[in-house]
């Protein structure tokens, strides 16, 4: 496991530093941040992983997916996004070192090198699948609609079928909320697929009501939406414009969330679809108990703007959403940690997830920073997920 | 326990309406306002009669009648943060004549007027360059203590074309002031436009949030050692979350800014200071005891009553604190941070 991310030995190697400062010299940083060795956790209880990337190897896999009209739209145009606001990652594909397949194809594409790095190396019961391959985020709807269509169908071929452990995601185009309701219905009853997957950056914020129709179809299936760290809308990525760095883009997806939630609740969403679930998925959680006090805090004064919210965001809030782990926010002292934990209040809801192959890697046993007790532990890195996914 | 002295670093001046500034105008822009159907910046971040905007007895606008003999009272010293909204005004001429009445006005009608005031200068900081003029005309008058940015603008603050701003008022020795609203143009999210203002309000503190992350990640602190930011109406309570956060982000990516040389809460603690309007605090007075001691607030929260808005009582925050804290918080953050 030496190429994953370990933030204790980032910290204090700094041997890397100097190839990649583009000239302004390196500087080693000041000690106060150097650590303990890292805590391990035991690893003995189930594992599910809720956050794995697949990729397709080439745009031919892809193709092979599309009908012939759109083999030759995807040959001529290839996709078509919201552009303007690219960060290059930190690492190429923002993957880890060890995660690319001999064959150069890229990581999270191999279904072999993924089961012998990930599933079998930490036992992982079930993984669920994230594919963040662009279908959402087509100009080209009616393109976003087939090329949707083709990742589930890739999904189940390729990874459901030939590995049980696997869990597919729902691709939707969700700039259009009745395509995104009619690819949920084609898949909402086969039980490979765990929930609906959005982008934490979609063009409006999710509650607009053209999203409505899409949260209707999860709930005639009874399918949870994740929304997932990224996303490129066409908007600045803050509400401040464009900042300059991958680090404020990365660092900076806990605000897009917040943005979010913050949109799902007060424009009614959760009234108008009192059975619908959400997951939080790559934001981090410790934003969570600030932001739902600074809610709770304008409902009080200003709740008359939005008669539809009847109750506290606070309480609608863990009563609609799940968060995953990864990755979290590590607090100076082990027992803010547990602070945290207590301010959230959200024990049935953290949902376990590494992020393969990301760079961001989270080991089962490295995730959390403090030892946590074993209830804890069995609900954050399997039971809670079971609950949630039926599994 | 005695009250300790209180100096109050957010009490708002509005400007009236736009002929308030007539006899400030150069003739150019007067017989251009006169003839065209210009009302002043139209900035719609804060209506003024939302329940938030004013609490009871007290107007959206107050004058100084009224601030003296409500937001005064018990205060040693107060600060006025004027919310006029030039960097809306598109017109960039404009909104630096604009600024320029307005500090001119604040001069005659506030400063002048009643020596326990101070203020801040309202620049026009969509052209930098224009901007530190304008912080250069008033720098040297004692009345002036900050420069006041609105929180939303074209570009986060930590990027490089700010720099003519921090240039001057680090030359002066002022603050900047960071505060609620702004009206840049694009959306108040990183993902488009909210229906209701209630969004555009709680939205707000993320873009605190993105500031901060700019400031230190794009190494303003590092260019300008002495600069010094209050972050004003937007919040505190986030602070930790917001630390915990960029800090293992640096660990991970600090190769990608190299001139940020210190764990990013170091600057933050050394740079920042946060007016504690609005609390937004948890309804459990343990938690926000722990928020308190996680970020190390007794030396980072400036007191205000960010008048006339009406918000939660500040006790709730105070009544947790020592003596000695209370002090710090209450007056003597605001006297080493202001040199008041």
């Amino acid at each position: 496991m030496s190429a994953q991310f370990d933030s204790t030995a980032s910290v204090e190697s700094g041997q890397k530093t100097k190839d990649q400062t583009n000239g302004h010299g390196a500087n080693r940083p000041a000690s106060s941040v150097q650590q303990a060795p890292r805590y391990r956790a035991p690893l003995d209880t189930a594992i599910i992983d809720t956050d794995i990337h697949i990729y397709f190897p080439t745009p031919d896999a892809l193709r092979s997916y599309l009908d012939e009209k759109w083999q030759d739209y995807h040959r001529t145009f290839g996709q078509r996004g919201f552009d303007g606001s690219h960060y290059p990652r930190a690492m190429p594909n923002a993957a880890r070192h060890d995660a690319w397949p001999d064959d150069g194809t890229p990581p999270g594409s191999n279904l072999p090198l993924m089961q012998r790095q990930l599933l079998d190396e930490w036992s992982i019961e079930v993984g669920v699948l994230n594919p963040l391959v662009g279908a959402g985020e087509q100009r080209n709807l009616a393109f976003g609609a087939a090329f949707a269509r083709a990742t589930n169908e890739w999904q189940l071929a390729e990874w459901l079928d030939p590995e049980p452990r696997l869990r597919a995601s729902i691709i939707v185009p969700w700039e259009d909320g009745e395509l995104s309701a009619a690819e949920i219905d084609r898949w909402g009853s086969h039980p490979g697929f765990v929930h609906a997957l959005l982008i934490a950056r979609t063009k409006e914020p999710l509650g607009r009501r053209k999203y409505w129709p899409m949260y209707e179809a999860a709930c005639r299936h009874d399918l949870p939406i994740a929304i997932h760290f990224g996303g490129a809308a066409g908007v600045p990525i803050t509400g401040s414009g464009y900042p300059n760095h991958y680090i404020e883009d990365h660092g900076g997806m806990p605000q897009t969330f917040q943005a979010q939630v913050i949109s799902l609740i007060f424009e009614g969403v959760l009234q108008q679809f009192p059975t619908l679930k959400f997951v939080l998925i790559e934001g981090g959680f410790a934003w969570i108990p600030p932001m739902l006090w600074r809610m709770d805090s304008a409902w009080r004064k200003l709740g008359s703007e939005v008669p539809h919210v009847t109750e506290p965001p606070s309480q609608l809030f863990r009563r609609h959403f799940w968060v995953s782990t990864q990755p979290m926010e590590e607090p100076f002292r082990p027992e803010q940690f547990r602070q945290l934990l207590g301010q959230l209040d959200l024990d049935d809801r953290l949902l376990f997830a590494t992020d393969y192959p990301h760079w961001d890697f989270d080991a089962p046993d490295r995730a959390f920073p403090v030892p946590l007790d074993k209830e804890r532990r069995r609900k954050f890195m399997a039971e809670n997920a079971r609950l949630l996914y039926k599994l | 326990m005695p009250d300790p002295t209180r100096i109050d670093c957010d009490i708002h001046n509005e400007v009236p309406n736009l002929e308030t500034l007539y006899p400030y105008l150069p003739d150019h822009w007067l017989d251009y306002c006169r003839e065209s159907a210009f009302n002043g910046p139209d900035a719609a971040d804060y209506p003024e009669s939302v329940p938030t905007a004013a609490r009871e007895g007290s107007s959206a606008k107050p004058d100084l009648a009224e601030v003296r003999s409500c937001a005064l009272r018990d205060v040693e010293i107060g600060i006025l943060n004027c919310a006029y909204r030039v960097q809306s005004v598109r017109n960039e001429d404009l909104a630096a004549s604009l600024a320029t009445a307005v500090n001119q006005w604040q001069v005659e009608h506030w400063l002048e007027k009643e020596p326990r005031l101070r203020a801040s200068i309202v620049a026009p900081s969509h052209n930098p360059a224009l901007a530190a003029r304008e912080i250069e005309r008033w720098g040297d008058h004692p009345g002036f203590v900050q420069v006041i940015l609105p929180v939303r603008a074209e570009a986060p603050y930590g990027n490089r074309r700010y720099d003519p701003i921090y240039a001057a008022a680090v030359k002066r020795d002022l603050a900047i002031g960071i505060h609620y609203g702004g009206a840049p143009g694009h959306p108040p999210t990183p993902t488009g436009w909210p229906s209701y203002f209630i969004e555009d309000y709680t939205g707000m503190a993320q873009v605190f949030q993105s500031q901060v992350i700019s400031l230190v990640c794009e190494g303003a602190f590092e260019r300008f050692p002495t600069l010094r930011v209050a972050l004003i109406e937007g919040g505190f309570t986030w602070l930790p979350s917001l630390m915990w956060r960029i800090d293992k982000e640096w660990k991970g990516l600090r190769h990608n800014t190299p001139y940020v040389r210190r764990p990013p809460s170091e600057y933050m603690r050394a740079h920042l200071r946060l007016t504690i309007q609005p609390l937004d605090a948890p309804p459990n007075p343990l938690h926000l005891a722990q928020i308190l001691d996680q970020c190390g607030a007794e030396d980072l929260l400036l007191y205000a009553s960010d008048y006339p808005h009406c918000h939660d009582v500040q006790e709730f925050l105070l009544d947790l604190l020592t003596a000695d804290q209370r002090e710090k918080i209450c007056s003597a953050n605001a006297r080493a941070f202001y040199r008041l």
